[in-house]
């Protein structure tokens, strides 16, 4: 057992290194570090315009989209390889949140599934940067039920094969910056709902098409509802056959979960400096016992989650696929974020209540506090997680799903009696 | 980096596996619940024939000097079948601490016996009731002679050798007694686990030798149990794995509304969070293992964080065990009780889980922030 690298790892390590000290942008460092939940923490500059330059200086050198083919425009690394970039870009990965959705779950989509031609043209300008993804899946009556979704593409009957697209996506990250949008849609009501769905990519500015964003639970706006009214998709805009959206769709799902739970952080670090500082009864608070006690607790998981990464990063270096043990993160990360936070606030006694410039960490807690619902509700929820890992890794039986095999018009869509 | 055993520590998992599947299935562990003895003395002796006792020990000392790595990865598979026998006592503790302190005449005597298998160490800190603190040592070491009471003294009814705590004037420290001395008498102790006995050692002017400095003795102790509770965590973390596959097993099996009742999900959930638990657990013993192996300046912290980790892991995949068995879990019959007990007896040896967490923030803090992140 070691923490080294290995010869080759300390090589490419020392080149991403020296690529970043003398390319940064050093000079957002500072503010790039104080990023909060779900914003990028920068206010001096455009966080989309910073985003979109830095890629594309990531792109220029050939580090961008490290685990993409050449030809698409990524740096065609090993895992080990990406996951020793991601280690060494540290706080500026967060310029490049814009392209998370697109780089991470879209961008694999099309690779999977557009023709040669859709994916010459859209993969690099994904990767470098000039155009954003979105990606539009969820509903208002569709979330850990994706597949009961209802945006509906019908042909149109004007005989030029396009489609005619109505409905309403929710939760849509970015959809207001975005160039372009992963669509799943239904395309036929009477079979069972698995069946009946179809998967597209469309322009955002579609004639059609409206993003509206949502004001959220903690006052902030970073997910959009998108509506769309009769807006035409032309048929070579289609991923997968008719019918398959579902197939498709699971290739985007995969690669969400495996994006979304990588190196989250629990906000342990900060809340035990926070407890360095404080004091409880006229001592620091890390002198109370019942404070240590919960620290401990919290420690352990911020440890395990990080020794569980390198648990996974040592089978990539060895060439090995990681275990199933990283399905962990996402659940531990969100749950442990808001019950810290809860604690965070305790200890300021009835001054947690505040959420101002004089609160501890400018309000920090108070922002976990506010945004970790969501955590454990995006990218699949607690419930979700829980099932993964109870059904996939543990070996547990499914669920039994009473709308397995009902044409899709006939499920029930109210709990009430009528 | 390379979080991970070797292929050859895995070999070694594999082959102590085997070894306790065919000589230490549940009736053992039952045996010892349910009989007098207080170990399995033939499961003991086909242990140190295996060489895994001495895995640690160097060869000069009789042992068989492979390292730390290989006894954690024994340890792991002992907890897995809840091996009635001294490992802790003897080799976690007693060996380790002669291997971290005793002099050469000290190790020569009874690090080869203790290898072997043919003589049992066992660790006597405790003085009655409440967290274990030097101030509390009340045991007395004057003129190479000890005098006091130690409980409760884990194997203290098997051992053939004792390392007490006892206070002379330049602090608290700690002594090697041989147990077949005058003056020493033993007092059998109940127990939530009977499978790891508990005994009250008495001792009046018992002739014993130091182990390292007058006074040093609280000092080398921490040092010891540290290294100790990552090398108990794989115990932990090996019950909690057990634990969870039993609870798994019959989620499978059992029916009930006319399913598996692992269909459910107030089941599949909770099994799900006992995998989360045991998953935290064994990557921070992992951590554990490689401080312990290097020696490293994070071992103090490393060490409390994989006991901290690894005593709620198993309390936690325990308890939840009983629970998806429902009535069953709660018969003598089942031995979802032998992981229970064994779980919340862990969960005290060395110290408390209050007291580890406490020890955990106490050297994050006296280290510095970085050592949050």
């Amino acid at each position: 057992m070691d923490f080294q690298d290995t010869p080759e790892e300390a090589a490419f390590r020392a080149d991403v290194r020296d690529w970043l000290d003398a390319n940064a942008p050093k000079h957002l460092e500072p503010e790039l570090k104080r990023a909060s939940f779900g914003s990028s923490g920068l206010t001096s500059e455009d966080p989309i315009e910073a985003g979109k330059a830095w890629q594309k200086k990531k792109a220029e050198a050939g580090w961008a989209c490290l685990h993409w083919p050449k030809e698409y425009g990524g740096g065609a690394r090993s895992a080990m390889e990406r996951v020793i970039w991601g280690q060494e870009e540290g706080p500026y990965a967060v310029l490049s949140g814009p392209f998370t959705i697109g780089h991470g779950m879209c961008g694999p989509t099309v690779m999977a599934w557009a023709n040669e031609e859709w994916k010459e043209r859209l993969l690099p300008p994904l990767a470098s940067g000039e155009e954003i993804w979105c990606q539009l899946f969820s509903e208002p009556a569709s979330g850990s039920d994706l597949a009961g979704l209802r945006t509906r593409a019908v042909k149109a009957d004007d005989g030029s094969g396009d489609w005619i697209i109505n409905g309403q996506k929710i939760w849509t990250s970015g959809a207001q910056n975005s160039d372009w949008g992963l669509l799943i849609t239904r395309t036929d009501p009477d079979v069972p709902k698995h069946k009946g769905l179809t998967m597209f990519f469309l322009r955002m500015d579609s004639p059609g098409v409206k993003v509206v964003p949502i004001k959220q639970a903690n006052g902030a706006s970073g997910f959009n509802e998108v509506y769309f009214t009769d807006v035409r998709i032309p048929d070579d805009q289609r991923l997968g056959a008719v019918g398959e959206g579902w197939k498709v769709s699971l290739t985007t799902l995969m690669n969400e979960r495996l994006s979304i739970g990588s190196g989250m952080s629990t906000g342990f670090p900060e809340l035990f400096r926070f407890c360095m500082e404080a004091e409880v009864d006229d001592e620091p608070a890390v002198a109370d016992s019942a404070v240590r006690s919960k620290l401990a607790q919290f420690a352990v998981k911020q440890s395990g989650l990080k020794y569980t990464g390198m648990r996974a990063i040592s089978a990539l270096s060895k060439g090995e696929t990681p275990g199933p043990e990283n399905s962990i993160g996402k659940l531990v990360a969100g749950a442990t974020m808001q019950e810290l936070a809860m604690f965070a606030l305790d200890l300021q006694g009835e001054s947690g209540v505040l959420w101002d410039e004089d609160s501890p960490q400018n309000g920090r807690f108070q922002s976990m506090l506010m945004r970790s619902p969501a955590t454990r509700i995006e990218g699949g929820s607690d419930e979700i997680l829980r099932n993964i890992i109870g059904e996939r890794v543990l070996g547990l039986p499914g669920d039994i799903r009473v709308d397995k095999d009902v044409p899709f018009k006939d499920i029930p869509t109210s709990g009430r009696k009528k | 980096m390379n979080l991970d055993f070797s292929d050859e520590q895995k070999q070694l998992r594999d082959q102590v596996r085997r070894f306790l599947g065919e000589n230490c299935p549940p009736s053992v562990v039952r045996n010892i619940l349910e009989g007098e003895p207080d170990h399995d003395a033939g499961l003991y002796r086909g242990l140190a024939e295996l060489g895994v006792l001495g895995a640690a020990i160097p060869e000069e000392y009789g042992g068989v000097g492979l390292g730390h790595l290989e006894l954690c990865v024994v340890a792991e598979e002992l907890g897995r079948v809840l091996a009635p026998v001294p490992v802790a006592s003897s080799i976690y503790l007693t060996a380790e601490c002669l291997m971290q302190a005793g002099s050469e005449e000290q190790k020569s005597e009874w690090l080869p016996r203790l290898a072997a298998g043919e003589a049992i160490g066992c660790f006597a800190l405790n003085e009655g009731r409440g967290r274990m603190r030097a101030e509390k040592v009340s045991a007395r070491f004057e003129n190479g002679k000890l005098t006091g009471v130690k409980a409760p003294v884990a194997d203290g009814a098997i051992a053939d050798v004792a390392i007490v705590a006892a206070r002379e004037a330049e602090g608290v420290t700690l002594c090697l007694v041989d147990l077949k001395a005058d003056g020493v008498s033993r007092e059998a102790l109940e127990s939530i686990d009977p499978t790891r006995a508990q005994t009250r050692l008495s001792f009046d002017g018992v002739p014993a030798s130091r182990i390292g400095g007058a006074g040093d003795g609280w000092h080398i102790a921490s040092q010891v149990m540290d290294r100790a509770a990552i090398l108990i965590g794989f115990e932990q973390l090996g019950g909690a794995d057990r634990a969870l596959e039993m609870a798994r097993d019959y989620a499978l099996e059992r029916m009930a509304f006319g399913r598996q009742i692992g269909s459910f999900q107030a089941i599949k959930h909770m099994l799900a969070d006992m995998y989360v638990s045991a998953t935290l657990a064994r990557s921070n013993c992992y951590y554990g293992a490689w401080a312990l192996a290097t020696s490293a300046a994070e071992l103090p912290v490393a060490a409390a964080t994989a006991r901290v980790s690894a005593t709620t892991a198993f309390q936690h995949c325990a308890k939840n065990n009983i629970q998806t068995h429902g009535g069953m879990g709660f018969t003598w019959e089942y031995d979802c009780h032998l992981y229970y007990r064994r779980s919340n007896a862990l969960a005290l040896a060395l110290g408390s889980l209050s007291t580890w967490e406490s020890l955990l923030i106490e050297r994050m803090s006296a280290g510095n922030v970085d050592a949050a992140a």
